[in-house]
């Protein structure tokens, strides 16, 4: 009775946007919190919220080596609620990349990128590249060592992509090291170019959602809808409260890093990364060059966005690691292929001296193909042995796959971000 | 091939895209220069540097070496694995990475890896018997070699 007075009211103007963003009616396992645990929807608030703050910061900040510092100084001390609004960015920021990890890994293991969310997984691709391009322009803006040695890194990691390595960090920097040229790039880009990227690139995200009929369900015989305001609604008002008011606790008492400002003839030591990139240097740190920064990057890159477009035989779309086997096989690589990756680290740092045992062969052979091969060809062996004995499809190899890959990653950014002190050895 | 007003556009578009990412690659986006002043840097007497010793210059960012014959090397204090800035190491007369622990011996030269080739050099030249840097342009090698070295 009461649903039927509803339809009959008419809706207020703010009712009638949230139904150009939602359907009226909605499956009611869309929206049950453990569908999609509103990572999306987190994500679209943080970009608010980063957007506010940023904005308030952009009247403070000055970009020039001269002054870069000092205004951040200014913030932090002078200005009325500088710092708390800077944690919030600073937090939100964070926060995003981690989100939109998660995000990515939801809609990849409950099978949600095939047939027609297949463009938009792409999309989603190119947003987390934006997301992680925004937090890296961001770094550098403070002008402190952390930031100064931080991009430094990055950009030597550039330089070593064949025949257009140099160029392109030229372009990106400006100039030939990391200075004033640089920091108005990244400033620009920052504050100018990436947010109306995103602008755009969430409206296609968004509209490309709808167009696939919302989140992905696995088939059913009978559906139950239910209203999107309030269900769905008041779902999305209490997770938006609850992360909106956790970030603003822990600004009060986290406070962003602010080291003692740049200093290009002086690398604290150890110089990291930032925290996302630390898998990437740590790839570095075992591998020559040409395979931790180009081959892995490129073929890792290539196969992401390649995921929905393998062929498959036995799709589920909509459902989580597609089949019981699909959850067993996924679960196990990730746990096999972290502690693998961990012990060959340590190997690889106290025990295996490649450069040194094969000095007499090219670099690109011993540090190169060699720990390559020592880290392919036991994965290999091991998927090999799921397909033989327990007869995986093909869907579920490449979903152990994409297990092991992230796996690794995480493995290695772990190592580096907690486990590597003085000269980056490892602390045990 | 027939060729319609679509696809024209669409080619067009390619095209000037192509054009504008060359253009783009090949330094067209050069800005004010701010790095490095336009002179050489004048390291001073070379009468005044003992030979088998290293001198670092810290505002150069170059490390001064002379040699046992007396030839000068000035290499580039930028680690070539990802641009740390190397230390001096007393004990074997190289130089040592604090980032990633790479280390090179007293000619530049990889001892042990991440870095894959040598700390670059700047070009000396030696006028009035002074020790003239060129800090503007670090030069890549792949080995040291004697041509490298220059003398009084």
């Amino acid at each position: 009775m009461a649903n039927k007075e509803s339809e009959q009211r008419i809706p207020s103007s703010l009712e009638k946007f949230i139904l150009h963003l939602h359907p009226k009616k909605i499956d009611s396992r869309a929206i049950k919190f453990s569908r999609t645990f509103g990572l999306g929807g987190i994500l679209a608030l943080l970009f608010v919220l980063v957007s506010l703050t940023g904005l308030i910061l952009r009247f403070s900040y000055i970009p020039t080596v001269e002054h870069a510092y000092d205004s951040i100084i200014g913030i932090r001390d002078n200005t009325v609620l500088g710092q708390f609004i800077r944690n919030l960015h600073h937090l939100s920021a964070k926060l995003m990349v981690l989100v939109s990890f998660l995000h990515l890994i939801r809609v990849y293991y409950s099978q949600s990128i095939f047939q027609k969310r297949a463009e938009n997984w792409t999309y989603g691709l190119l947003l987390f590249f934006l997301v992680l391009a925004s937090s890296f322009t961001g770094y550098l803006l403070p002008w402190d060592q952390l930031a100064y040695w931080a991009v430094t890194v990055i950009s030597q990691i550039i330089e070593y992509i064949p025949l257009i390595g140099n160029s392109l960090a030229y372009l990106l920097r400006g100039s030939d090291t990391v200075d004033g040229n640089t920091l108005i790039n990244f400033y620009t880009l920052h504050t100018g170019v990436i947010p109306l990227l995103f602008v755009v690139l969430m409206s296609v995200h968004f509209w490309l959602v709808r167009k696939a009929g919302g989140v992905a369900l696995p088939k059913t015989e009978e559906k139950e809808t239910v209203d999107v305001i309030p269900n769905l609604l008041w779902k999305e008002i209490m997770v938006a409260s609850i992360v909106i008011g956790g970030l603003f606790i822990v600004s009060v008492f986290y406070e962003a890093p602010l080291l003692e400002q740049a200093n290009p003839l002086k690398s604290p030591n150890p110089s990291k990364a930032p925290w996302y990139f630390l898998g990437a240097q740590e790839l570095l740190l075992h591998l020559h060059p040409f395979f931790g920064a180009v081959i892995i990057p490129f073929s890792a890159a290539l196969f992401f966005f390649g995921l929905p477009y393998f062929r498959y035989n036995n799709v589920n779309i909509g459902v989580w690691f597609n089949s019981p086997l699909g959850k067993k096989m996924s679960i196990q690589s990730s746990i096999i292929s972290f502690i693998f990756t961990f012990f060959l680290i340590y190997l690889l740092d106290h025990f295996l001296h490649f450069d040194i045992w094969f000095s007499g062969i090219p670099s690109v052979i011993s540090t190169g193909v060699i720990p390559f091969l020592l880290y392919t060809l036991p994965l290999a062996g091991y998927l090999l042995f799921w397909y033989k004995n327990h007869k995986a499809n093909n869907t579920e190899i490449i979903m152990a796959c994409t297990s092991i890959l992230l796996s690794s990653y995480v493995c290695m950014l772990l190592i580096s971000l907690l486990l590597r002190g003085e000269g980056m050895q490892l602390i045990f | 091939m027939k060729l319609n007003r679509r696809k024209f556009i669409k080619r067009i578009l390619i095209v000037a895209a192509s054009i504008e990412a060359v253009f783009l690659l090949k330094d067209g986006v050069s800005k004010v220069d701010t790095s490095s002043s336009k002179e050489l840097f004048n390291a001073g007497k070379a009468d005044s540097f003992e030979k088998n010793k290293l001198y670092p210059f810290s505002t150069g960012q170059f490390f001064l070496k002379r040699f046992e014959d007396g030839g000068f090397l000035a290499m580039s204090v930028k680690c070539t694995h990802l641009g740390c800035v190397v230390n001096a190491n007393s004990k074997t007369g190289g130089f040592n990475c604090p980032c990633h622990a790479s280390q090179f011996n007293k000619f530049g030269e990889v001892l042990s890896a991440p870095a894959t080739r040598p700390l670059d050099i700047f070009p000396i030249s030696i006028e009035k018997g002074e020790v003239l840097v060129d800090t503007r342009k670090p030069v890549k090698r792949s080995s040291y070699n004697k041509s490298q070295l220059t003398y009084a």
